[in-house]
């Protein structure tokens, strides 16, 4: 019985310093945003890693999560003679949930465990003690541009997504299933809100913030050498993708 | 060279566990000013971690480190970078910046605290390159170097901020005899010319002999002896003595 305890006991305990970290390291990484020195190299480079070579990725899944999208709701639809709605259920769908969602879901695996393998090897191979004995805070060198260049990022990555996945189903409801085009078209248009695609932008900023964090703390407090580096990797990716999925639950609820 | 030398780095009774594992046990070292302090002792005594503690990367449990007279072991981050500038480190590995090219490895400290432009960047980090004795480097990036290359560029990285106190670990591990030999000199001459306070740690004897003005040898958590090193060389320390010829049988355990 007491061995029973001792196991939710240890792993509470864990699960609430690693909680702690992980505010933690958020905490210091916005203080130290607003802190001097400002740098702009950094983070652009880090925009371009994250951003512009997460695109190839963000528009293959948009686009074949809309055109598969627009086969499923046209297949339901069918049945009771409403077809002509595939077009805003894809428009809702994408740019509500699935863009903000499957682009989190790919860019951090893509993202976050490049993230968590640098810093991991920056620590295991002492670069990161380097960085104090040179005066100069990690989190402010490492961390910020990867956490300022997510948070700019994930949005835009959304806005193509949108654009992409709205296509996708256009593609296949007009060109393999036959639907009027004008049709279509005007069904995207009359029921999409611009709170639609906030509301997905806003998912992306919270991803993003939460891609960043997770996969720099991973990588940061990495120990015990190369094999060490492999576990704060597969961790990055594993927790960011399950804290993206809880926390779009919760987003969505508030919005509702 | 400097028998009553002011003292530089004072450690005080410092001690340092890792959960069970109980590291320092009380450390006590006074190093003087321009004096090449070597400490030696087996793989995992605490020798890493007892620099670590004075350059600030580790936080001791209880115990003093003072540097010029000013305790360090309660400052802030702030206060502690401050402290820092009057160090420089050389690592085991080198622990350069992999994404970065050699004169911005040397010339990161001043890239960081300075408003050098890099022109002038570049320039000072040739002439420290050129102090360890390479040139035409610059422009490579820390993956084209061999080992010896990869201490040496981390030794300018270290000597770029015009350090008074320089901080060596394992600063001949993983090298043949020859290179090791090579950054022995350096680190003489670097005594010689720039008047630089350094601590070393190592296990290599024939390194320590050649660098230090003192040895100090740890054994299970505290300073158990320093001397010159003739007196290390004469110790009646069955402990020291073991060590320093290297035998597998004697009261030192081996785990």
């Amino acid at each position: 019985m007491n061995s029973v305890f001792d196991y939710i006991g240890v792993h509470l305990i864990r699960f609430l310093q690693e909680s702690g970290r992980i505010t933690m390291l958020f905490g210091q990484t916005v203080v130290w945003i607003f802190r001097p020195p400002f740098d702009v190299r950094e983070p652009l480079s880090q925009m371009e890693e994250i951003g512009v070579r997460s695109i190839p990725v963000v528009v293959i899944t948009a686009a074949f999560t809309g055109m598969v999208l627009a086969l499923q709701s046209f297949t339901g639809f069918k049945r009771f003679h409403a077809e002509t709605l595939v077009g805003t259920v894809v428009a809702l769908s994408v740019t509500r949930e699935l863009g903000p969602v499957l682009t989190g879901l790919m860019v951090s695996g893509r993202v976050g465990s490049a993230m968590a393998a640098e810093l991991g090897t920056m620590r295991v191979t002492e670069q990161i003690d380097a960085l104090y004995t040179l005066a100069t805070n990690p989190v402010k060198y490492l961390i910020v541009p990867r956490f300022l260049a997510s948070l700019v990022m994930f949005p835009i990555l959304v806005v193509f997504a949108d654009i992409i996945g709205i296509m996708g189903g256009y593609f296949v409801s007009v060109k393999i299933l036959g639907t009027n085009p004008t049709i279509y078209i005007r069904r995207t248009w009359d029921y999409l809100e611009l709170n639609d695609i906030y509301s997905g932008l806003l998912k992306a900023c919270v991803f993003g913030m939460i891609m960043a964090t997770i996969s720099c703390y991973q990588g940061f407090y990495t120990e015990g050498g190369a094999e060490g580096v492999g576990k704060a990797t597969t961790r990055a990716v594993v927790l960011s993708s399950l804290l993206i999925l809880i926390s779009n639950y919760f987003i969505t609820a508030l919005l509702f | 060279m400097v028998e009553d030398g002011s003292v530089k780095i004072e450690v005080v009774d410092l001690h340092k566990s890792f959960g069970n594992n109980h590291v320092l046990r009380g450390v006590n070292l006074k190093v003087r000013d321009g004096e090449s302090m070597v400490v030696i002792g087996g793989s995992g005594v605490g020798k890493s971690v007892l620099i670590k503690c004075i350059i600030g990367l580790v936080r001791p449990d209880s115990g003093n480190i003072r540097v010029d007279g000013q305790e360090i072991t309660s400052l802030d981050e702030k206060s502690l970078n401050e402290i820092r500038k009057k160090f420089g480190m050389l690592f085991q590995a080198g622990a350069l910046f992999d994404s970065l090219s050699v004169w911005e490895n040397v010339g990161f400290g001043l890239k960081q605290h300075t408003s050098l432009g890099d022109g002038e960047i570049k320039a000072i980090a040739g002439e420290k390159l050129k102090l360890v004795g390479l040139r035409h480097v610059e422009d490579l990036m820390p993956s084209e170097l061999s080992g010896g290359m990869r201490k040496r560029v981390s030794l300018a990285r270290a000597l770029a901020m015009e350090p008074e106190i320089l901080l060596y670990d394992e600063p001949t591990t993983g090298l043949d005899p020859i290179m090791a030999d090579v950054i022995n000199d350096l680190i003489v001459q670097m005594r010689r010319k720039l008047r630089v306070t350094s601590i070393a740690i190592t296990h290599d004897m024939v390194s320590a002999y050649k660098i230090a003005d003192r040895i100090a040898m740890l054994y299970e958590g505290e300073i158990i002896e320093v001397g010159t090193p003739q007196q290390n060389k004469d110790s009646s320390n069955p402990i020291v003595q073991q060590f320093i010829q290297g035998r597998a049988e004697g009261p030192i355990k081996v785990r």
